[in-house]
């Protein structure tokens, strides 16, 4: 490790493309391609840069690396940074997806093109800040300034119900912010501190955790989203821009999940242990209903908007089973997720900037046009219906036998989600790529160009890439769970109820 | 050795695959637009101008229609693609007979060749990694066997095709997943393979994507296969919390701490091993289309015919028996499981053959057959006569290849058409292809020293002596089956082959026989239809059982069914051939006497004959049952639960709230003074009161 901060050069890169794009005039072709060019680029350094912090990471350290820390506030509040194995792949995960939304914008944005990429490069600086703030308030601010672009790009770049989408994505999320806002000055008042590792150490009373995980579940249980608060998902999905479904697919819902790792159970551990059953409930539902709302949609984005708030009540459910498993299994789920739903969105982009619909009945008998495109949506389509040797395997099964260590009702109903999700995703590929080419429309429509080809070829591979060789991000995590864990049945067992964790 | 057998169909997937993609992608690409910015051009995308130019591909050897398609331009690199995916499986056929008579000899020993490591997750670990012993090696056999026919038969039959690389591909993956199947040394590998022919088998039965019904089937296999994995993942999660671990040699070394012990399962305190067999045997019934979810396996039938012979019947349906088989360290401890088996296989057995009886579809009476026939083997399992089992599976592989690959040839030959009742009287016409499928039809039937003879006997005498509570019922089940089976296969020979012909003057004008690429599988298969029960029995079943298997079939020491099958009774012993014999005579009545019985029969029994014809009415149930429930639950849920209630209450009826006040709001301020000044006077009114009463 050197002295550089990297972790900070990662966070504020994209914000100097973002300026450097300010200073580009006019909104004719050549502006057009040098603020193409500069974000380009940008997103591809940030994104080099960060695998440095892969190729540096210690993986046998369960703490916090990287650190940097500067006083803020008049040092009660510190600008402090740090990443540790549950984080680090999520910052890695960010700058991988950036540079591919980026190339996926090249056509389909047609009005305000620079703001479009100031709006997400500063964006991506939140995002990234999010993942590596190691102080409670630092990782407030970025947590939430990141709706503000994304509100921006839904509500400005957005389709024709746009405004709806991007104030019911607005309100419903700021909402659930609000309360963590008021548990984390309840936080301070308390521990004195808001300095995350401080915090991890520091035990609130019992009766304080229930609130305190209240108010913090109130927030991310918006983001992840978990039922029954998840409708504003479908509607953002539908009317965003392509990028900015898969940045919202792929980073912005595994905020959720951070939050629930980096805070609730660590913080307060008594509080998830008696919350639990009721997670377990509320993934079960969410995996069952959604997976049933699914089957029936008829539009593209809206049905993979769904089957994502299907992924992530396996990805909630992980959490809060406590076991390795269940934990690592809802990281690599989030991860797998964040390429394949993204995958899945870039997909519905190609093909909806060819025939500006998303609708699946104006679609079917693609394949006959389009082999290279088909060829990818199936490998998108079969991770995400959970199929062994790809990414989504490994996370759903880890997810689902840590669950069923720790209650067998639970993963007995989360299981059928593998019926499920084959039935619609498949059900999907079917209306869309096969069957004859009959509609009008599409007689003349092409296959991937070199363009779309760049992006999505990344993406299998790394869906296949994951689903055979997952160990590089379990030698990342490893450590950092076995310590969360250990941390959690200590805290338990002070106070006599370990009984309740199942192990 | 081992690893080239596994990989090599996997290098020639990924080859004819490589050639399929670039191929097509070049051809839907001609005359692509580039790509740029509204008014300027600095894209890179220089769209792509590929020809057709790489076709090396002579076209086939005749030139009749085929399956219904048109003739159009084959993909470039047809031939290449062949020949690779070919070449490369003999390749690995051949190594799989060396490794089987390597393993399978009495030296043989156990492999384990670890190839790369997969999840390390806490306690949870498990690798990439072959284990071949005995029961591995006899299915490597198999299903190189099988496959690499299926390749050069294939050929042929695919001559006409435009997609043929993109059909090699998958022929070559499908087998690459089924050898990781039986290769392997986990559990989570196992299942790796069972997705992986599941995927396969997907693509395959809608390779002819156009078609609505192809695409119906092939989703319906993948789902209903889906609702056994259920049964099985939850198996394999129950494994893990009663073992510790998913590797084999882990699980088979603590099976007798495990015994007894109970696990608690939903709400209850179960015997472990009971419930992790029958959660296994789940997944083996969706896999081996077992009553109750078979429904997938005759609709599979709209893939190309191929296809049936390699995945719908010698390979991947049975992958279910050769799990249980796989997993008998454990079923030989959970007796009740055991039980379960017994009865879905002797169910299964009797009511495919029902079904088989009346269908008129030549594919769909196999496919019935193959149904039936993987009863049979579960029978045998379920009586914990493993080695006769798995002896099924092995001849069965053969002849019902033989069979399929043979309908295939008829089906080539007669224009694509499959219904039977517009066939007859091809037996001149196509003498190779008629004379092996009596042979594959002999087998079947369990006629005397054919393959089938020797593994159908083992399994109903076994059922005779078995001790469990299913087991006269499996007897009786197949026995009766043994009859329809022979009275259906019998019913396809008579139909197709004798009597008058009764398709049109035109095609049978075009009836020939099969290039010789299509009739040397025939030749080789029937070798292994007549000879592999005589060679090999003593192996499976016979004196040589232990040194041939060396274990790798458990069998608890208390367990003396082989050797209980010699004293059954001759009635028993000779009664699959009394049944053949029967069978024989009554379909020779039906179809070449008097033609006239079958119809009247049906006519009597009109009730009887349209609830056979139309298998059971299981679609219909099922349809009734879970498809139409799910939707309209799925619809509900959608409409009235996130529409009518989240949102209703949530967002939208909170946001009507604030806009309606708002309006109200907006309404009050109407623009006249006096309004104001009244709303004023009013306000001050209620503020000098409570200022009083308060004061």
């Amino acid at each position: 490790m050197t002295d550089w901060p990297i972790l900070s050069t990662v966070t504020f890169l994209p914000t100097v493309g973002a300026l450097l794009i300010l200073l580009v005039r006019g909104d004719d072709a050549a502006a057009r391609r040098n603020v193409y060019w500069i974000a380009l680029w940008t997103t591809i350094v940030t994104f080099l840069v960060s695998l440095l912090i892969w190729i540096d990471f210690d993986n046998t350290s369960a703490g916090f690396q990287f650190v940097e820390r500067t006083d803020w506030l008049g040092g009660k509040i510190s600008y402090s940074m740090g990443v540790d194995g549950i984080s680090m792949l999520f910052v890695i995960l960010t700058t991988f997806l950036m540079p591919i939304c980026i190339v996926a914008s090249k056509y389909s944005v047609k009005k305000r093109f620079a703001e479009y990429m100031v709006a997400f490069l500063i964006l991506e600086t939140l995002m990234i800040g999010v993942f590596c703030a190691t102080d409670l308030l630092l990782f407030y601010v970025f947590f939430e300034g990141g709706l503000i672009p994304m509100f921006l790009i839904i509500g400005i770049w957005g389709g024709t119900r746009r405004v709806y989408a991007a104030f019911k994505f607005f309100l419903y999320t700021l909402l659930g912010s609000v309360l963590m806002l008021l548990a984390i000055m309840a936080m301070y008042i308390q521990a004195g501190t808001t300095d995350i590792p401080t915090l991890l150490q520091f035990q609130f009373p019992a009766s304080m955790q229930t609130w305190l995980w209240i108010a913090f579940f109130a927030s991310f249980a918006v983001k992840m989203p978990m039922w029954p608060v998840h409708t504003w998902l479908p509607d953002a999905h539908v009317e965003a821009p392509t990028a900015g479904s898969v940045i919202l697919a792929g980073v912005l819902l595994k905020m959720g999940g951070y939050g629930f790792l980096r805070f609730s159970l660590p913080m307060f551990p008594l509080a998830s242990a008696d919350f639990a059953p009721f997670i377990y409930t509320l993934s079960v539902i969410a995996i069952i209903y959604t997976s049933l709302v699914a089957l029936m949609q008829q539009d593209m984005k809206k049905l993979i908007a769904y089957s994502s708030v299907a992924h992530m009540g396996y990805v909630t459910m992980g959490i809060f089973a406590m076991n390795p498993q269940g934990v690592e299994g809802a990281i690599f789920q989030m991860l797998s997720h964040g390429i394949v739903s993204g995958a899945l969105f870039l997909c519905v982009g190609v093909i909806y900037d060819r025939m500006h619909t998303r609708e699946i009945a104006a679609y079917g008998g693609l394949v006959n046009r389009m082999p290279f495109y088909a060829f990818a949506f199936l490998v998108f389509t079969m991770a995400n219906v959970g199929l062994p040797g790809t990414s989504g395997f490994v996370g759903e099964f880890l997810v689902l036998i840590g669950v069923f260590r720790a209650n067998t009702w639970v993963a007995a109903f989360a299981t059928t989600g593998v019926i499920l999700s084959a039935s619609y995703a498949l059900w999907l590929y079917r209306k869309v790529i096969f069957g004859a080419l009959d509609k009008a429309s599409l007689k003349s429509i092409f296959d991937l160009s070199r363009r779309e080809v760049a992006i999505l070829v990344p993406l299998v591979v790394l869906t296949i890439f994951f689903g055979v060789y997952p160990m590089p991000v379990f030698n990342v995590t490893g450590q950092a769970v076995d310590n969360l864990i250990t941390n959690y049945q200590a805290a338990l067992s002070a106070a006599g109820k370990l009984a309740l964790a199942a192990q | 050795m081992y690893s080239a057998i596994v990989f090599l169909p996997l290098l020639g997937a990924i080859l004819a695959g490589i050639i399929a993609l670039r191929g097509s992608y070049s051809a839907a690409m001609v005359g692509a637009p580039k790509e740029s910015f509204a008014d300027a051009h600095d894209d890179h995308a220089h769209g792509h101008h590929g020809h057709d130019d790489h076709g090396h591909d002579d076209h086939g050897h005749d030139d009749h229609g085929h399956d219904g398609h048109g003739h159009h331009a084959a993909a470039p690199g047809s031939r290449p693609a062949e020949l690779i995916t070919t070449g490369l499986l003999l390749v690995s056929a051949v190594l799989s007979w060396v490794a089987f008579l390597t393993i399978g000899s009495p030296e043989g020993e156990t492999v384990r060749v670890k190839v790369l490591p997969w999840v390390a997750s806490g306690t949870l670990s498990f690798d990439w990694a072959l284990r071949i012993d005995t029961l591995t090696a006899m299915m490597l056999v198999v299903v190189t066997s099988v496959s690499s026919l299926v390749h050069v038969y294939s050929i042929g039959y695919m001559s006409h095709d435009e997609h043929r690389p993109r059909f090699f591909a998958y022929l070559s993956l499908f087998t690459f997943a089924m050898l990781m199947l039986v290769t392997s040394d986990n559990l989570f590998q196992m299942f790796f393979g069972w997705e992986g022919v599941g995927l396969a088998s997907y693509l395959l039965i809608g390779f002819w994507f156009k078609r609505p019904a192809a695409n119906a089937a092939a989703i319906k296999a993948f789902v209903v296969n889906r609702v056994g994995d259920f049964g099985f993942a939850l198996g394999i999660f129950a494994i893990f919390v009663m073992f510790g671990s998913v590797d084999f040699d882990t699980i088979f070394a603590n099976t007798g701490s495990v015994a007894g012990q109970t696990i608690h399962f939903l709400s209850w305190d179960l015997d472990a091993l009971t419930v992790i067999c029958i959660l296994l045997f789940i997944g083996a019934m969706g896999k081996s289309a077992q009553f109750l979810l078979h429904t997938w396996l005759p609709d599979a039938m709209e893939g190309p015919t191929p296809v049936s012979a390699l995945i719908h019947a010698a390979t991947m349906v049975t992958a279910g028996v050769f799990m249980v088989a796989r997993m008998s360290p454990l079923f030989e401890l959970a007796p009740t499981a055991l039980t379960v088996v017994t009865f879905f296989g002797a169910t299964t057995a009797f009511f495919a053959a029902t079904v088989g009886l009346v269908q008129n579809d030549i594919k769909r009476v196999i496919a019935y057959s193959t149904c039936s026939q993987l009863g049979y083997m579960f029978v045998a399992l379920g009586v914990g006569a493993y080695g006769a089992g798995v002896f099924h599976l092995f001849t069965h592989a053969f002849f019902k290849a033989l069979l399929f690959l043979g309908a295939g040839s008829v089906i080539h030959a007669v224009s694509g058409e499959q219904d039977m009742r517009k066939m007859g009287g091809l037996r001149k016409k196509i003498p190779v292809t008629y004379w092996t499928m009596m042979i594959g039809t002999l087998a079947l039937t369990g006629f005397p020293l054919t393959a089938g003879y020797y593994s159908k006997d083992a399994i109903i005498e076994s059922a005779f002596v078995g001790h469990n509570a299913f087991s006269g019922y499996a007897f009786f089940m197949v026995v009766a089956a043994a009859l329809m089976t022979s009275f259906y296969s019998w019913r396809l020979v008579f139909m197709t082959f004798h009597g008058k012909p009764r398709a049109s003057e035109e095609v049978m004008s075009h009836v020939h026989e099969s290039p010789p690429v299509m009739t040397i599988p025939l030749y080789v298969l029937s070798i292994g239809a007549l000879f592999a029960g005589i060679v090999f029995s003593n192996w499976f079943i016979g004196e040589g059982y232990n040194e041939f298997w060396k274990g790798a079939l458990f069998t608890g020491p208390d367990n003396h069914i082989l050797h209980e099958m010699h004293g059954v009774p001759a009635l028993v012993k000779y009664s699959p051939f009394i049944m053949m014999v029967i069978g024989l005579l009554l379909a020779y009545y039906f179809y070449i006497r008097s033609p006239e019985t079958p119809k009247r029969l049906a006519a009597e029994h009109p009730l009887l004959y349209r609830f056979l014809l139309n298998k059971w009415y299981f679609d219909e149930l099922y349809d009734f049952l879970f498809v139409r429930p799910a939707k309209w639950l799925g619809r509900f849920l959608w409409k009235k639960g996130d529409g009518w209630l989240i949102d209703g209450f949530g967002p939208d009826g909170i946001s009507a709230r604030v806009v309606d006040v708002t309006n109200r709001v907006v309404r009050l301020q109407s623009g006249y003074v006096y309004h104001y000044a009244f709303a004023m006077l009013i306000g001050v009114a209620a503020l000098v009161t409570w200022m009083m009463f308060a004061g």
